[in-house]
């Protein structure tokens, strides 16, 4: 060892004589990156892709999807979709599903109808009831996954069967039909109606869904990049012992989380059951596939750890132009479902793709 | 590796543009809708007749062989007619079916036909087309609130007659106790059906939820364990032929002889009608659904006819039994009953 190689790269010790000398690198994690590929880094850059070809082909096959009407028509399938989206890709980030969200927007939908209708509740009571409830909820759901460490996919899917019977059995015992109706009777409907399910701009008539659901979402974001709740969600769900290790109350963020899946679920039951004036026990099953496919166009990881909000919400607003898309078409709607499914794909795709070339100079 | 993934997508966007020309192909008046821009071609004058009216049907179906037959009916109506067609079906889903008529009332379609399970729920949906001036037909479910919904008259057959019908039927061939299966979980029609069928029965009838048309296999399996575990059930009543087919089968699983009955007609219902598996079927005719409410909103907005006189049309029931079902079998493999 001589004086000069005292601060040489150790790969420029062992290069055979005569070789050209390496350039100097620098520590790859200090790296520059252009603004265009760290843009291409994004989760939601796939989505958000995805979301301007579709918007693009619709606006221009059809004559009302571009027009304020269509617009409000769209934004009203996707706002009440991105709620949950937006929630469910928050629970997916820090590694955890929940397959009870889409009952559980019946469930709670059917509480408030109950409490209001049958026992005399008005409207505001019996909001802040449902609430609670679904807030016990998820902590039964993230005290369950966290104390028994089952997969989360079999403990939601659970309390997802548990409350699909529920709503069924109680609904039938109490009204003896299968839906919960009259709530537009109800002391209390127009102030709540009125904050949750009316709407705005007439005669465009946007839902105000939406307007909570931009909200929703741009809180979501705030937490995930601004706060220390936002790291740590990060955290449990890229590594959870890693994250217990340094001081990251695992369980205490996944039981959030859950409640905070179980919170929106309300919301969104209380804003569909307001606005049809009614709620039926079948509502909501089946949601819970939609709400984690919005997630995952959206650029959320199955695996945790990895994924945005804003993503979500793109991805939500895929499926509810896809799906009043199709109907300004006129297509045959036989072929609805192939459609959404490749569309879905495709989006899916482009992200990897988009993100495997971006990620390309790391590896 | 590399070779594979760019294979794969090569073969999704094919699919894809197929799934695409798929769609497109399934309805002529595609995108193009009322654009005005291409020059219609010689088939589309002919077709239409001149004529530019759009009629939306929006259904809470679920794209079983049911609704199929009705789509059928609305499909063949508007080619008599010459006229665009917008079906939709929300699969029991009354935000989706609400956001469906939305986006029909905005593209200002000339005539809306709707079913109305839950009508609460449609209300205020209905009452936008109303307000924009689009006349309404509901069809199916619904007939005892079209007046209130805003539609000018209904199409379909009333539950609870039709029930009470069935159960008269099953009282007629002396049965002791009945099994109602509901295979919607919240398709308020199904339970007024089991109602009726009380009423017309006068005896013991129990409800069986089951799994539903998603789920046929499940669906056998639950009504085959009720029955093994209930020995007395002497009579079964489905609802749907899908269902009804699955009861066929679950009741010669659990080696029980219970008499068979159902609601709505497929061709699986007419063969095992003619095999005496299954006792007779209340067919509301569901083709007619489909079709008069197309016919009819049609004559509205050319020839500005009101059909009904402010009462519902009623299209059943009426009963397929061995006796008929010779005639009807034919109809019902070409999908039309």
């Amino acid at each position: 060892m001589t004086e000069a190689d005292g601060g040489g790269s150790p790969a420029a010790a062992v290069t055979a004589p005569g070789a050209p000398a390496p350039e100097p690198v620098a520590d790859e994690r200090l790296a520059n990156i252009g603004l265009p590929a760290r843009l291409m880094r994004r989760p939601e850059v796939g989505s958000l892709l995805g979301a301007l070809v579709i918007c693009a082909f619709f606006w221009i096959t059809t004559d009302v999807f571009g027009t304020l009407d269509g617009i409000a028509n769209w934004t009203d399938v996707a706002s009440t979709l991105g709620i949950m989206a937006v929630a469910v890709a928050l629970l997916m980030i820090g590694g955890e599903f929940d397959l009870s969200a889409g009952v559980m927007t019946g469930t709670t939908g059917l509480l408030m109808g109950l409490l209001t209708t049958e026992w005399g509740l008005s409207m505001w009571p019996a909001i802040l009831l449902t609430f609670l409830f679904a807030a016990g909820v998820g902590f039964v759901n993230g005290y369950m996954v966290v104390k028994t460490k089952l997969p989360s996919f079999i403990v939601t899917l659970a309390t997802f069967f548990v409350l699909q019977g529920v709503n069924l059995g109680v609904t039938k015992a109490i009204t003896g039909t299968v839906r919960v109706a009259g709530l537009g009777d109800v002391p209390g409907y127009d102030s709540a109606s009125g904050l949750f399910s009316s709407t705005f701009w007439a005669p465009h008539n946007f839902r105000i869904s939406v307007v909570w659901w931009i909200a929703i979402a741009a809180l979501a974001t705030w937490v995930l990049a601004r706060t220390r709740a936002g790291n740590w969600i990060f955290a449990v769900g890229g590594d959870a012992n890693a994250s217990r290790n340094v001081g990251v109350p695992v369980a205490r963020v996944k039981i959030a989380l859950f409640m905070t899946t179980a919170i929106a679920a309300a919301l969104v039951g209380i804003m569909i059951a307001l606005r049809l004036s009614s709620v039926q026990a079948g509502q909501g099953v089946g949601e819970e596939f939609t709400y984690i496919i919005a997630a995952v166009v959206g650029g959320c990881l199955l695996t945790g750890g990895y994924g945005s909000a804003i993503g979500a919400s793109l991805g939500a607003l895929i499926v509810g132009m896809a799906f009043i898309g199709i109907q300004f078409s006129g297509w045959n709607t036989d072929w609805r479902f192939l459609f959404l499914g490749v569309i879905l794909l495709l989006a899916v795709l482009v992200n990897n793709l988009v993100r495997h070339r971006a990620e390309g100079a790391r590896r | 590796m590399r070779g594979l993934r760019a294979g794969l997508l090569a073969l999704l966007m094919v699919l894809g543009m197929a799934v695409f020309a798929a769609a497109c192909g399934g309805d002529d008046d595609g995108g193009g809708g009322g654009s005005g821009g291409t020059p219609a071609t010689k088939d589309d004058v002919d077709l239409t007749q001149g004529q530019d009216v759009t009629i939306a049907m929006v259904t809470h179906g679920d794209g079983g062989s049911f609704w199929a037959v009705a789509k059928k009916g609305a499909e063949d109506g508007a080619k008599q007619m010459g006229v665009t067609l917008k079906y939709s079906e929300s699969n029991n889903d009354p935000q989706k079916q609400a956001q469906l008529i939305d986006a029909a009332v905005t593209e200002k379609v000339d005539g809306l036909a709707v079913s109305a399970p839950n009508p609460d729920a449609l209300k205020d949906s209905l009452q936008k087309a109303v307000d924009a001036g689009i006349p309404v037909i509901t069809l199916n479910s619904g007939a005892d609130d079209y007046e209130s919904l805003g539609a000018y008259t209904h199409v379909g057959q009333t539950e609870e007659i039709a029930g009470e019908g069935a159960g008269a039927k099953f009282k007629e061939a002396g049965a002791k106790k009945v099994l109602c299966i509901i295979h919607e979980q919240a398709n308020i029609g199904l339970n007024q059906r089991c109602d009726g069928a009380k009423t017309g029965f006068g005896g013991d009838v129990e409800n069986l939820q089951v799994k539903g048309t998603d789920d046929v296999q499940t669906t056998l399996t639950e009504i085959q364990s009720k029955l093994q575990a209930d020995k007395s059930i002497d009579a079964v009543l489905a609802l749907n032929p899908d269902i009804a087919v699955a009861a066929r089968d679950a009741i010669k699983g659990a080696g029980s002889s219970a008499k068979l009955g159902t609601f709505d007609l497929s061709g699986d219902v007419v063969t095992a009608i003619q095999d005496g598996e299954i006792e007779f079927a209340i067919d509301q005719q569901q083709y007619l659904q489909g079709y008069l409410p197309v016919v009819f909103l049609t004559l509205n907005k050319t020839n500005a006819n009101t059909v009904g006189g402010g009462q519902p049309v009623l299209t059943g029931p009426g009963f397929v039994t061995k006796d008929n079902a010779e005639t009807v079998a034919q109809l019902a493999k070409d999908g039309t009953r």
